[in-house]
């Protein structure tokens, strides 16, 4: 058994959000306040009472993912195999020449292949079933995106998916630590999610979550005292999780390390027990060995519900005290991508620590009464910064959070 | 339920199989565009009698080309079908089999 003390780090990064292709397009984004969101136009919204989204330009479907496996998979796994890719690049691995049982894959996935099912629904009912192709088999399955991210790179050590919603990007880190601290010296780690097409939007509206707003301008708006639901967005952030001393050793690249994590679940609504984010957020803290002082920046999960801002501010300031550290929200510009959603805020965070600048919150203007938090709107703001806390919550009572450390220079 | 595919339907191409075979191009077309070609695969090569495991081709692809055959020329493809296509050449020659078989 391997040293159960070696601390995560992360070594590469790959991003397919409606921010940008490539961490660096995504972080200049980010720092401009340039907004993803628009009209959705991967099909024809008229009808739907949500019209806004995320998605992501110019994604090349057959420039980025392997001829073979374009039929064969839904949009959200081209993303993931595609965000794996550029990751495993980023990191300079070459995994043939890893020993492939210790490599692991483990992604977040809330929706599945809902495109790829649709179409293959809409073949069922049109033509019959002779004319639903093999793939669904696979295609729609959540774990689909980690298997073939694990059968195109040899990957054969433990696999996995964690359907958490919006918290699983973090969980996934969670996963991979427990992993690393056994035989596997490798994790894929992250996530995507795509479920834009009628089947998946309207699969979403039964929360009552999503901001029905035309103008992309106002449609998501966190904290705001006019907020008025989320956006939804497609896409995420795929992630190289090493042991430290193993990728000291081989002198890989070092976006920052997991310090700490942990996952609660809430009790059942209408209960007397408060919600289980605030445990965990001290849980994250306290196994990362740090103090709420220690934190300098959190990225919150901003859920742009007026009851669950609320909540969400109760806890930070609870444990941390009314406006005693920076809090923000990018995902202001991509919306809440679900399964890629947290892991795309860890991507943005790492990249925030490696350059000490907080990205602003867009859009969020007048905090709505009660919100008793330091949140970065407007610009960007300089700060020294050592360590970062990343905040999910996914629908369905799943709460997760980590805390990050930044590069080591 | 069974569904009946009528000649009308299909009529075309049923008219064009009327006078030919299919043949190992028929079946490189059915792959390109049903489970897809390995970018490291060269279709147009010499793959008549490598098995489809060697040009990349998993029991699923198979499975998929099997249906893609069954849709494409409404001629029936049994579900046993992948057993017997382990290399294109045999693939070929189940399918005329089966068109023989369904009087196409």
């Amino acid at each position: 058994m391997a040293d159960r003390r070696a601390t995560p780090v992360i070594t590469g990064m790959g991003v397919i959000a409606p921010t940008g292709i490539g961490r660096n397009a995504h972080w200049q984004a980010v720092l401009a306040g340039k907004s993803g969101l628009g009209q959705i136009t991967r099909f024809d919204p008229a009808k739907y009472p949500v019209k806004v989204a995320g998605e992501v330009p110019g994604f090349d479907t057959k420039a980025r993912v392997p001829n073979r496996l374009v039929p064969q998979t839904d949009h959200w796994t081209h993303m993931g195999l595609s965000a794996a890719e550029d990751a495993l690049a980023d990191a300079a691995v070459d995994p043939a020449q890893l020993p492939e049982f210790e490599m692991a894959v483990v992604t977040a996935s809330s929706s599945g292949g809902t495109e790829f099912g649709q179409r293959e629904i809409e073949r069922l009912w049109a033509n019959g079933p002779q004319f639903v192709g093999a793939y669904q088999s696979i295609a729609w399955f959540y774990a689909a995106t980690t298997g073939q991210i694990s059968i195109r790179h040899g990957m054969r050590g433990p696999c996995g998916v964690l359907a958490c919603e919006q918290a699983g990007g973090l969980d996934t880190l969670g996963q991979a630590r427990r992993l690393l601290a056994g035989d596997i010296r490798l994790v894929v780690a992250g996530g995507t999610d795509a479920s834009l097409c009628p089947y998946g939007l309207s699969a979403q509206l039964s929360t009552g979550l999503l901001s029905e707003r035309d103008d992309p301008t106002d449609a998501y708006l966190p904290f705001d005292a006019d907020a008025s639901g989320y956006v939804p967005g497609e896409g995420g952030a795929i992630l190289i999780v090493e042991r430290d001393d193993e990728a000291a050793r081989r002198g890989a690249p070092n976006y920052g390390s997991v310090l700490g994590y942990a996952a609660t679940f809430d009790p059942p609504p209408g209960g007397s027990r408060p919600p289980a984010l605030r445990r965990a957020i001290e849980q994250a803290l306290a196994d990362a060995g740090v103090v709420p002082a220690d934190i300098d920046v959190v990225f919150a999960d901003a859920n742009g519900n007026v009851a669950a801002d609320r909540a969400e501010a109760e806890a930070l300031t609870a444990v941390f005290g009314p406006r005693a550290v920076p809090v923000t929200a990018p995902k202001t510009l991509t919306g809440r991508l679900y399964g890629g959603g947290a892991a795309l805020d860890v991507a943005t965070a790492l990249l925030a620590l490696g350059e000490g600048v907080i990205p602003a919150t867009t859009g969020t203007s007048q905090l709505a009464d009660g919100i008793e938090l330091d949140l970065v709107i407007d610009r960007p703001r300089q700060a020294e910064l050592n360590t970062a806390l990343v905040v999910a919550r996914g629908w369905g009572g799943f709460n997760a959070a980590v805390v990050l450390g930044g590069p080591v220079r | 339920m069974r569904r009946s595919y009528s000649a009308a339907r299909f009529g075309s191409q049923k008219g064009i199989l009327m006078s030919k075979k299919f043949t190992l191009d028929d079946l490189r077309e059915l792959m390109r565009s049903s489970a897809g070609v390995d970018d490291s695969v060269d279709i147009d090569g010499d793959i008549a009698d490598k098995t489809f495991e060697e040009i990349g081709y998993d029991s699923l692809a198979v499975l998929e080309m099997a249906s893609q055959v069954q849709r494409t020329y409404s001629v029936p493809m049994p579900d046993e079908s992948t057993e017997y296509m382990t290399t294109p050449q045999l693939a070929v020659d189940y399918i005329n089999e089966q068109f023989e078989k369904a009087g196409v």
